[in-house]
């Protein structure tokens, strides 16, 4: 890769990031709270089937994930496993196409 | 306190060993009187680096039990465990014998950085006139300092686990220079310092700068470098 | 090298982003089979689910954390507060830890 598609990876880490960071937020507190309460999955899924808006969060969720997981792997399997080149960035590739469809599926599956 | 100390000294190449001595411990000893000792009362084949002895040159480098280090402003009180020390030349540099690394690595990444300055002004221009206290310069001034010890860039992790990692010494000056006004070569430096080999491999670890004896900050200068090339990318500069 | 505080919130922040990332297809894809959560649910009740449902969650609050240091290491005029931020990390994934532990 080029430095100028790296500099790109790095950007598009640190903007998932952000991304990410309100996205935790929300969903840590989202997910304590549903804990406290005691709700069951019936109760769960009432409120979460059919919302547009919590479809939205939990798609820009996945998409801010499937961005930021593999390029973070790209380093600690460069730096500890000394995997770098073509085949490293084809293997996280798919390990993002992978994060993108069983994340998509979950959305769909609670939210739709 | 103990009347002597247990030194365990690295002896050879990259395939050597360390070796045990017993050096009489002294009042306001550092750890550069203890090599010295060992090469002149009991082993004159040891190799080491050494100059100044005061703290000025970086010359005295090493690793003393694990810690890169100028020997010469390390007091054995401050560093000797129970009266041991373990000395080893610079770590992330091949090792010419017993305490001298071979420093030119250090310094081919400093060239690959572009770590010289460039200006366009002439014998016929005006001098330029740069504003102390402007953002740039104190920027710069904050970096100058370097003397070019490789402290830092033993200290470093991504150094040992990225061989093509340029290192904070190295990114540190490109910084310096890019922000001098004066500096005419911005893009080009930026070019030497982005990607996987540049400014983009640091983790912020900061064992640079903790480490750095001239309490220089290579972390700060390599965010800086981050956002500039984030600049240059997003303006379709780079 | 190894023994200050930016070194291991670097460590932690690393550690906690592969168990993440190990973590999440696995997550993703029981919550993809939500149509039998009740049946699902009850099977997170074991307690060795729980452990680990609460050390994802302190990853996740360690990851963000550190995360937020790196950010602001990159992006805020260098300071030497920053040095701290490691602390404030831990905290907050300290806390955080709490907070789902308590709910458990």
């Amino acid at each position: 890769m080029t430095f100028r598609g790296e500099a790109r990876l790095w950007i598009a880490q640190r903007a998932s990031a952000a991304v990410l960071a309100l996205c935790v937020a929300v969903h840590l507190v989202t997910i304590v709270y549903a804990v406290r309460s005691g709700l069951t999955a019936a109760e769960i899924l009432q409120r979460t089937r059919g919302s547009i808006a919590w479809f939205a969060f939990y798609s820009l969720f996945v998409l801010a994930v499937t961005v930021h997981a593999p390029i973070g792997l790209r380093s600690v399997l460069s730096e500890w496993l000394g995997w770098r080149g073509r085949s490293r960035d084809f293997a996280l590739l798919l390990f993002a196409a992978f994060l993108g469809w069983t994340g998509m599926r979950a959305v769909l599956g609670v939210f739709a | 306190m103990a009347r002597h100390l247990k030194v365990s000294v690295w002896r050879g190449g990259a395939d050597g060993a360390f070796q045990s001595f017993e050096v009489p411990r002294e009042a306001s000893q550092t750890v550069l009187d203890v090599v010295t000792h060992i090469q002149r009362a009991l082993d004159s084949t040891l190799a080491y680096r050494f100059a100044c002895r005061v703290g000025m040159c970086g010359s005295c480098a090493m690793m003393v039990n694990g810690v890169p280090r100028w020997t010469c402003r390390t007091h054995v009180d401050k560093v000797a465990r129970s009266g041991f020390l373990e000395i080893a030349p610079l770590k992330n540099l091949p090792v010419i014998r017993d305490l001298v690394a071979d420093m030119r690595e250090f310094f081919d990444k400093w060239a690959r950085a572009k770590g010289e300055f460039r200006g366009h002004a002439t014998r016929k221009d005006d001098f330029a006139k740069v504003r102390p206290d402007s953002a740039p310069r104190v920027q710069a001034d904050a970096g100058i300092e370097c003397i070019g010890c490789a402290v830092c860039y033993a200290a470093c992790d991504v150094v040992s686990w990225n061989p093509q990692y340029l290192g904070p010494a190295a990114l540190n000056r490109a910084w310096t220079l890019i922000k001098d006004e004066r500096d005419r070569e911005t893009l080009e430096r930026l070019r030497a310092v982005a990607g996987d080999a540049g400014c983009h491999a640091c983790h912020s670890h900061v064992s640079c700068t903790e480490r750095c004896p001239k309490q220089l900050s290579p972390t700060a200068a390599i965010a800086g470098l981050k956002r500039e090339v984030t600049k240059a990318v997003l303006h379709g500069d780079l | 090298m190894r023994q200050h505080p930016s070194y291991w919130a670097f460590v932690v922040h690393r550690v906690s982003g592969i168990a993440l990332a190990l973590f999440l297809p696995l997550h993703f894809w029981a919550l993809g089979n939500a149509l039998h959560l009740d049946s699902f649910l009850a099977w997170t009740q074991q307690p060795l689910v729980k452990l680990g449902e609460w050390l994802i969650v302190v990853a996740l609050a360690a990851h963000l954390g550190g995360g937020l240091r790196v950010l602001a290491l990159e992006f805020l005029p260098w300071r030497n507060w920053q040095k701290s931020l490691a602390a404030a990390a831990a905290a907050f994934a300290l806390a955080v830890g709490l907070a789902f532990a308590l709910a458990l």
